[in-house]
């Protein structure tokens, strides 16, 4: 954390970026008179170096204050709630779709390696994998959103509403980003599930289960996804900060106002206070993703609990 | 099975003549508790090859060719009722891949010839897949062969539902009994187990089939000559009262201990198959690899070279030496299994 938090402060501190200069406008930049430039610099510590910003940034975290976002005017921890609120529906949407799918599609095309089905999967997965997905959410804005209409353009709420919007309407507004998302995600899973699949098939313990007579289904059942659960909760884990990367992307591009889009608006605008606390959020939460799954592992591996029942 | 060399209406007009023990028949000969019930063998491997194709090894990745690799030609070996016959053949020669055609199960690039009959019964590929669990079972080598995340009772009782996994949970817990498992044992994962525990979970695996072939690969590796010999007891007590075993071993000592008789495996086929009674007196030994084998054992002489013939080394023992089959390896010396599981009571942590 504290490592993420330096970097991240070092980083948008060396940028060359005025942050004077982007949070008022090129136009009204000009027009300001050099008192009130002084004065804005002032009160953004534009001035002072980075290292001493970054102690007296430190001083206040530890003490619970991560400061105020220079573009928000609102304090950072407001910031990024409000945004993480927002993205998390969509986060948590992509990720169970690119968990489930893929996982699913990764299983079916190594139980079935070789066939019609296998090579499907594999070609979509390599397509999927090679495609960037900042453009694959611009084809589909054009298809379903231009084209056809099924869609929204963008946003989490239709445009220009304010007070409730039903979460049907907030629903509708998160599929195509949410798929989109997990587009890339099931092809990463699935490439990954099917080799781990391919490799549980061609042990010795599958071996025998098909020397006593069981079927492929029975096989697959009782022993394939028992042993796939594991290198499956790995993926799943790891798959959170992927999907988080993508999800600045594709929030870019749909104009979603989520943790995304707020972190690039923060590092374009020289907002550090508020990069830092995105970059802590986003580092807290595939930290807790990791340790869920090493808890998991426990649960469900029996060699690594630790008490060893003995009987002789 | 792609071609049938044997009629039925051949196999059992040879049978239906009693022969005497001593004579060949079947390209083997008898040993005195072999006998045929029902006027067949339980188990009849005749002209088995198996061959692969694949992209040539040797060649380079972009110029390599499909070429057919084969790993068994012409094999035949019979298991009567009653007998443990043991197949003798240095480590890799391909005595796996004999046990993998037996319960039929082939790797799509394979390519099979011959026929096998099954207690009188000429059986196609489906045939052999359906006896899997239901007449012929495996005894693999190692604990590997356990699900590493399922509790052992779970695995010997094996796949079944309802009333007939009710049935079997009885029947694991009276082989728990014989074998002289604790009921705890049930409940333990195949790491906890120890490496004498796990080689008896393994035969249960096989036992709770109620099979009447067993076929056994390597099932007591890296143990001593005489822990190996009681290890098998097991299979032993099980030919005694009526079934027949197939022994796959390295271990021509191992064999000649517990097996009635031995098929000497060189180069993808079988050279030689005898009582173990004839491995007293090379005479009666008919072919020079399985002389030489003989002459290579540690109370005799160790003569390598004896008739003229090297055991190990590539040195050709036989015209029909193979090119495919390679270097053989020294049988009776070597008994340190490098896929080996420990000692006895030693528990196996991978």
């Amino acid at each position: 954390m504290l490592a993420v938090s330096f970097v991240t402060f070092w980083l948008v501190g060396n940028s060359p970026i005025d942050p004077v200069q982007a949070n008022v406008g090129q136009v009204a930049y000009t027009t300001m008179s050099p008192d009130r430039r002084e004065q804005l610099a002032e009160r953004w510590d534009a001035d002072t170096p980075v290292l001493e910003r970054y102690a007296a940034w430190l001083g206040d975290a530890v003490r619970g204050d991560f400061g105020e976002s220079l573009r928000y005017n609102e304090p950072v921890v407001t910031v990024v709630a409000e945004r993480f609120a927002s993205s998390v529906a969509l986060l948590a949407a992509s990720w169970l779709i690119a968990g489930v799918v893929g996982t699913t599609l990764g299983v079916v095309a190594g139980v079935r390696s070789g066939s019609v089905l296998d090579r499907m999967v594999r070609g979509y997965c390599y397509v999927l994998s090679a495609t960037p997905t900042f453009w694959l959410a611009l084809v589909a804005l054009m298809i379903f959103s231009v084209y056809l209409g099924w869609f929204p353009l963008g946003f989490s709420v239709p445009i220009g509403s304010t007070g409730e919007v039903s979460i049907w309407v907030r629903l509708h507004h998160i599929v195509l980003p949410a798929l989109v998302l997990s587009l890339t995600g099931i092809a990463n899973v699935a490439l990954h599930t099917r080799e781990k699949t391919l490799d549980v098939m061609a042990t010795d313990y599958v071996r025998l289960a098909r020397a006593r007579g069981e079927g492929a289904r029975s096989i697959v059942l009782r022993h394939g996804l028992r042993n796939l659960i594991i290198p499956a909760l790995t993926l799943q884990c790891a798959q959170i900060s992927e999907i988080f990367g993508g999800s600045i992307l594709v929030e870019q591009v749909f104009s979603y106002p989520g943790l995304g889009q707020a972190a690039v608006t923060a590092g374009l605008g020289g907002d550090a206070p508020l990069l830092v606390g995105i970059a802590l959020a986003s580092a807290a939460l595939v930290f807790a993703g990791n340790t869920l799954a090493n808890v998991l592992y426990g649960l469900v591996d029996p060699r690594l609990r630790g008490e060893v029942a003995h009987v002789e | 099975m792609t071609s049938m060399m044997d009629t039925r209406g051949d196999y059992e007009l040879r049978h239906r003549h009693a022969h005497v023990d001593d004579e060949a028949h079947h390209h083997h000969t008898h040993a005195d508790g072999s006998h045929h019930h029902g006027g067949h063998h339980l188990l009849a491997v005749e002209h088995l090859s198996v061959s692969f194709s694949m992209y040539d090894p040797a060649a380079s990745y972009f110029a390599a060719r499909k070429v057919v690799v084969p790993v068994i030609r012409d094999l035949s070996v019979s298991v009567h009722e009653g007998e443990v016959l043991a197949v003798v053949g240095a480590s890799g020669s391909g005595k796996t891949l004999l046990a993998d055609s037996i319960l039929g199960l082939f790797e799509p690039n394979a390519r099979v010839e011959g026929s096998i009959w099954f207690d009188g019964e000429r059986c196609s590929s489906a045939d052999l897949a359906r006896l899997r669990g239901r007449g012929v079972s495996l005894v693999p080598q190692s604990v590997t062969h356990l699900d590493p995340l399922m509790r052992v009772g779970d695995q010997v009782v094996g796949a079944a539902t309802g009333s007939r996994r009710r049935e079997r949970v009885e029947r694991m817990r009276r082989l728990f009994e014989r074998y002289g498992l604790k009921p705890e044992v049930e409940r333990l994962y195949p790491h906890e187990l120890s490496g004498g525990m796990a080689r008896r979970v393994l035969l249960m695996c096989a036992l709770i089939d109620e099979p009447r072939l067993i076929v056994a690969d390597e099932p007591t590796p890296g143990l001593d000559l005489e822990l190996a010999i009681r290890a098998l007891d097991d299979l032993r007590a099980f030919a005694s009262s009526g079934g027949g075993v197939l022994l796959i071993t390295h271990d021509l000592e191992l064999a000649l201990s517990v097996a009635d008789r031995v098929a000497v495996f060189k180069d993808g086929t079988v050279v030689e198959e005898t009582s173990c009674a004839s491995f007293n007196d090379p005479e009666k030994l008919r072919h020079p690899f399985s002389r030489a084998l003989w002459h290579a054992m540690p109370e005799h002489d160790f003569a390598a070279d004896a008739d003229g013939c090297a055991p190990r080394g590539d040195a050709p023992c036989s015209a029909d030496a193979a090119p495919a089959g390679g270097v053989l390896g020294p049988i009776s010396a070597a008994r340190s299994d490098s896929r080996g599981g420990g000692t006895e009571n030693e528990p196996c942590r991978r």
